[in-house]
């Protein structure tokens, strides 16, 4: 996938307002099939994915026994054969996961098939997104609820579409044979109103969004309660790895956390600038840009917890000038 | 402005030179090719009035939805005037980016300045083997 195809505030607003098309191939597709593979999974995520229905996905993180964060995935248990599960993992992390899989297994009965070479994935998002690509499906995309996916056909091609995305935005993601990928994205590029979008404007829409991006505001110094995305960590009556390191760190209340920080003017912060209050530093930026949709420089940042409440005025050192920024709820976007 | 008039230094900026009561001023900007590879921008900082520059050295910033990047002075001299419409519509830049794009005025201090400078045509095909 390109950086852009054309203008990143462009394909940005397509997608808030349309519908885009975004080939997220490079994204790892591992499928988990066999009498242990729940048990095993469970035993690696944050979040508890041992009696998820057949057709249901969850967003969980994977962590070392550190509490330090391997990846964020998405878990798919789909539909049908209840020993098979599918993990949609970053494509930098794509290895690492199959080596700490392999690693972590013993004796444990399942196979593991790494799918991300035979398969494409598309992803299909904007408030026009269902809409526009259900004529060519054979069922009603409306009735599948958000986080969930089922095997369907667009045309005559079998396929399997989620209700998921990156964007903030309605939509739903295809994971279909790499051999059909071209033909797919050409049906659904053709479609008035729809146009592609790349890398760039997938950044900025999650973003916005304040979705976590690997490497960013997720990392392997990074655990899971500094993040906000309590969500993602069932901590109750089971045990994952990772799972003591979380406790201690959600009990000692002191590494810093992410917040979001909307900035004065229009000069956006970048990975790496320092928060400051007053003249200390409290904190470091994981990510920023110059919002398409708000039209203003958003940035979410790891900042002492005392600093972290909502409106607290902080500044940012851009390349030595102090720009003034407050603190913000999160998502900075709300379809 | 004729653009297949100005001289152009590799880092994408532009120079005009006229002569004003006997001084040697370069009005200066940043190439349409320039403008179009770096698409989104949403910011830009203008050099202060008065402020010496350096050939090859930076002067100022323009920023793009994806990156910031450097403006470097293609001249020796000193900032007489700035543009000051510019980072309020910085779309202009796309419209007419050899006209009222235009960022800066300078008093030119060296003119051996500008004999590292292309001319169009050589810039052109940098620009082409830039893709």
């Amino acid at each position: 996938m390109p950086i852009q195809y054309g203008s990143i505030m462009e394909e940005h607003l397509a997608t808030r307002r349309r519908a885009t098309l975004f080939d997220v191939s490079h994204m790892g597709r591992i499928e988990i099939r066999g009498a242990d593979a729940e048990q095993f999974i469970d035993g690696l995520t944050t979040r508890k994915v041992a009696g998820m229905g057949p057709g249901r996905i969850r967003y969980s993180l994977l962590c070392n026994s550190e509490g330090g964060i391997l990846d964020d995935i998405l878990v798919y248990r789909p539909p049908g054969d209840s020993d098979q599960f599918l993990l949609v993992v970053n494509a930098s992390n794509r290895v690492s996961v199959l080596q700490w899989i392999e690693e972590r297994r013993g004796g444990a009965t399942f196979e593991i098939d790494d799918q991300t070479p035979g398969t494409a994935m598309l992803a299909f998002q904007g408030p026009m997104a269902i809409e526009k690509i259900n004529p060519l499906l054979d069922f009603d995309l409306a009735t599948l609820k958000y986080f969930c996916c089922r095997n369907a056909k667009l045309g005559s091609q079998d396929l399997l579409v989620s209700r998921t995305g990156y964007t903030g935005e309605d939509g739903c993601e295809l994971i279909v044979p790499a051999e059909k990928a071209e033909e797919i994205w050409s049906e659904l590029h053709e479609l008035e109103d729809v146009s592609a979008a790349g890398l760039g404007a997938r950044d900025t829409l999650r973003l916005e969004a304040a979705m976590p991006l690997y490497g960013h505001e997720l990392s392997l110094s990074i655990n899971p309660a500094q993040t906000g995305l309590d969500f993602a960590c069932t901590l109750k009556g089971r045990d994952f790895v990772g799972k003591t390191a979380i406790e201690e760190a959600a009990r000692k209340d002191c590494l810093p956390v992410r917040v979001g920080l909307v900035l004065e003017g229009r000069r956006a912060a970048r990975e790496g600038d320092q928060v400051l209050a007053g003249e200390e530093q409290i904190g470091t930026v994981t990510s920023g840009t110059f919002s398409p949709t708000l039209q203003q420089p958003i940035a979410m940042a790891y900042i002492k917890r005392e600093h972290a409440g909502s409106d607290s005025l902080l500044s940012i050192d851009i390349r030595g000038k102090s720009i003034p920024a407050t603190v913000c709820e999160l998502p900075f976007y709300r379809r | 402005m004729n653009p297949e008039q100005f001289l152009y230094a590799e880092t994408h900026e532009w120079v005009a030179v006229n002569e004003v009561d006997g001084q040697k001023i370069a009005t200066i900007g940043i190439s349409a090719h320039a403008v179009e590879q770096l698409t989104d921008l949403v910011f830009m900082e203008l050099p202060e009035i008065g402020a010496k520059l350096e050939s090859e050295k930076e002067f100022g910033e323009v920023e793009s939805v994806k990156a910031v990047s450097p403006l470097y002075s293609p001249i020796d001299g000193e900032v007489a005037e700035v543009n000051t419409e510019l980072p309020a519509s910085l779309e202009i830049l796309n419209e007419d980016p050899y006209g009222a794009g235009w960022i800066m005025k300078a008093r030119i201090t060296d003119e051996s300045c500008l004999e590292k400078l292309m001319d169009f045509s050589t810039y052109q095909k940098q620009c082409g083997a830039d893709g």
